[in-house]
């Protein structure tokens, strides 16, 4: 009789179950976009076949356990192709009914597909681009940054360069673009919380290969007669967003000074050694799905995911605008492995999060730092703030 | 007429010849158990508790002491008196918390790595049953009939009621951010559920058949304190259901809810990031953990005033008092 009960005593829950929350089944995309790059300075930083895919089977996992006591499912497709092809994977994505699409891409193919998406009323997540402008007069209505983006990284790093009380610093950056706009982001970072740039130095991109037997000989020989001759400085914040140069320049310096941003200490979401608030149970999923440290941009996607998890959980809804809508409403908070709930400014779609300050091996710090305050929440220290900002696509 | 209250509880408390008890406190950073005299406060011994210990628990008779050695993945089991080791007890990977049923028998509990409560019996020293729960299980409460235990998972944001009869989830209940801690009120038909990074906990009614409904969210407000530090972790209610006191984390306070009206009344200063709680018997003295400054605070419950604080070893997170 015992047996019969069990099994009738189960069924029984489950109907309660189905009944009392909507079943749902939520599809969602991963768009990742590949580019024919050179080689990483470190092969640490050799990009794994699976970046971002990983972090989107690990929310899926996430999303299933919690769904499975609602009779919620998630099922997320993923698809990688060359900038040229990307266009036609996101129509394959939309044929195929999927409207929740994170992307990871540069910004000019991200604007370039959110714009394709929004013609299907679909809600784009950024995780990987960190350029200011998407933030700033280029947003998107249906695009949410889950990545940072380069302000609020230079403003983590300047807070708690400042937070050391050294003041004086000394920019070194690249000669590419991308290079420019985190020089530009200290520039202003240096303004905005009174550090001092007493000088700035260019390294210029020459070119040529990046692998070379015993090439360490000349870096240990050329850099500092480089940096030779600079003004008096308490930090070297260097800029190099395609990692040419500055992860030489630590040790490798005339005056012997601490060096953040590109190198040295680094701004990043998350890092495989990250331990606190939980996040080591977060790594141990990890690593068991994919065999390898997780990326900022596997987590980025993660996140992206998980937001959507949350509107289904709390909202019941899988609505590219329910979704969007719940996740910019005073409702939203999501506990993210960073001691802190993260939310979105809701008049750019930029989610706020506190910045881990990353050495190489272990967190170093979290901005933003004591001290910092604002009106709306210390988060908002970081980064553009809503009276700076052009965009009006959330108004 | 609170003075004459307080007269009465002073009196009662002369009256009654004074045992000291023992309060154990795991150190999650230097592996070690210090032990502490609630007579005289000080330290009477120290003793390496596994590696990461964190939660920690008595068998109802007080005789044997249980700490979760979350990286030993196991549960260590010491004697109350001479602090000598006894045989460990299986527990699953990474315990953190667990929570012991009243006849001693069974301990649940909550493997942060795998989303399961084991299910452990403390004399075969074998693993009853895991409970598939939702993701990075941690809190665990126990009805005071034992028929539930109530485990809360971290990520997935729920608590969750399992039978101890089946082993079978029967309620789940969403909750906010990040829920770190479950504890029934004595007459089971209260339980409260804190929520560390959504800032709230979670009042249910429980009613007779076991059944929760939630029937208010509690919120923390300190002037000059960032909202974002108000995280409610450790959560204790008085026996006759009058005060629930809930420890506020890197806030460094313990909010004092009344448990009629559910409002917030007082927060009590305690060292940093505060923890879990414990009371001694009788309810006499609050035991707070604060991880961030290596100490224990001693609050005296009827005055709702922190009296003491007791250094002990590094980073403090769980607290237990041997019965009378």
């Amino acid at each position: 009789m015992r047996k019969l009960v069990m099994p009738l005593a189960i069924a029984f829950h489950f109907i309660c179950l189905a009944t009392a929350a909507l079943a749902l089944d939520v599809r969602a995309g991963v768009l990742r976009v590949d580019y024919t790059e050179v080689l990483p300075i470190s092969r640490f930083d050799l990009k794994p076949e699976d970046i971002g895919f990983a972090g989107a089977q690990l929310a899926d996992e996430d999303n299933g356990t919690t769904g499975s006591f609602l009779g919620h499912s998630y099922e997320t497709v993923t698809i990688a192709a060359p900038p040229e092809e990307a266009e036609a994977a996101l129509e394959d994505l939309l044929a195929d009914g999927i409207r929740l699409i994170v992307v990871i891409a540069r910004a000019e193919d991200l604007l370039r597909l959110t714009d394709i998406a929004a013609q299907s009323d679909a809600l784009v997540f950024n995780a990987a681009a960190p350029d200011l402008e998407l933030r700033d007069a280029n947003c998107r209505g249906n695009l949410l940054h889950i990545a940072p983006s380069t302000a609020m990284n230079t403003d983590a790093i300047g807070q708690f360069a400042l937070w050391k009380k050294w003041d004086k610093w000394l920019l070194v950056s690249g000669s590419n673009p991308a290079d420019e706009a985190i020089a530009e982001a200290f520039r202003r970072t240096a303004n905005k919380f009174g550090a001092k740039l007493v000088a700035e130095r260019t390294f210029e991109d020459t070119g040529g290969t990046r692998r070379t037997d015993s090439g360490h000989v000349l870096v240990q020989r050329q850099l500092p007669v480089f940096m030779q001759r600079t003004d008096d400085h308490d930090v070297v914040m260097t800029a190099d967003g395609t990692d040419y140069f500055a992860r030489y320049l630590p040790y490798h310096l005339w005056t012997p000074r601490p060096v953040m941003g590109s190198a040295g200490l680094r701004p990043v979401t998350m890092h495989g050694a990250h331990e606190a608030w939980g996040a080591t149970q977060y790594h141990t999923r990890f690593e068991a799905l994919a065999g390898r440290y997780v990326t900022p941009v596997d987590y980025n996607v993660w996140l992206s995911l998980r937001i959507v998890g949350e509107a289904v959980t709390r909202a019941q809804t899988a609505d590219p605008q329910g979704v969007r809508d719940y996740a910019l409403s005073d409702e939203f908070e999501l506990a993210a492995f960073k001691g802190q709930k993260v939310t979105f400014r809701d008049w750019n779609g930029q989610l706020r999060q506190p910045i881990l300050l990353f050495d190489g091996s272990i967190t170093v710090s979290v901005s933003p730092q004591d001290g910092y305050l604002h009106q709306v929440s210390p988060l908002d220290t970081l980064g553009l703030d809503r009276p700076e900002s052009k965009c009006t696509a959330f108004e | 007429m609170k003075n004459l209250l307080l007269g009465i509880t002073l009196l009662c408390s002369f009256a009654a010849p004074v045992w000291a008890n023992k309060a154990f406190v795991s150190n999650e950073r230097d592996n070690t158990i210090s032990v502490i005299d609630t007579d005289s406060w000080e330290v009477i011994h120290q003793f390496n508790g596994g590696n990461r210990p964190r939660g920690i628990t008595l068998s109802p008779d007080g005789t044997k002491l249980y700490v979760c050695a979350s990286d030993d993945n196991l549960v260590r089991v010491f004697d109350t008196e001479t602090y000598e080791e006894l045989p460990s007890l299986p527990s699953g990977p990474d315990p953190e918390l667990f929570i012991i049923e009243p006849s001693g028998k069974r301990l649940y509990i909550a493997n942060e790595d795998d989303n399961l409560v084991t299910v452990t019996d403390t004399e075969t020293r074998t693993v009853l049953a895991e409970v598939p729960v939702g993701v990075e299980p941690e809190g665990m409460g126990m009805s005071p009939d034992a028929k539930w235990v109530v485990n809360t998972s971290e990520t997935t944001n729920m608590a969750h009621f399992i039978s101890t009869e089946d082993y079978q989830i029967k309620h789940n209940v969403l909750v906010d951010q990040r829920p770190r801690y479950a504890q029934y009120s004595a007459d089971g038909t209260r339980l409260f559920v804190s929520s560390e990074i959504g800032g709230t906990v979670t009042v249910m009614d429980i009613a007779a058949d076991g059944t929760p409904e939630v029937i208010k969210k509690i919120s923390f407000e300190v002037p000059g304190v960032l909202p974002e530090w108000l995280q409610p972790v450790g959560v204790k209610v008085t026996e006759d259901g009058s005060r629930v006191f809930v420890a506020l984390g890197p806030a460094n306070r313990v909010a004092v809810i009344d448990g009629e009206s559910l409002e917030v009344i007082d927060y009590i200063i305690t060292g940093q990031r505060v923890w879990q709680l414990a009371f001694t018997p009788g309810e006499e003295y609050l035991l707070t953990t604060n991880g961030n400054s290596n100490d224990i605070t001693v609050i005296d419950v009827a005055r709702e005033k922190a009296i003491k604080s007791v250094q002990v070893g590094q980073q403090p997170w769980g607290v237990v008092v041997t019965p009378e």
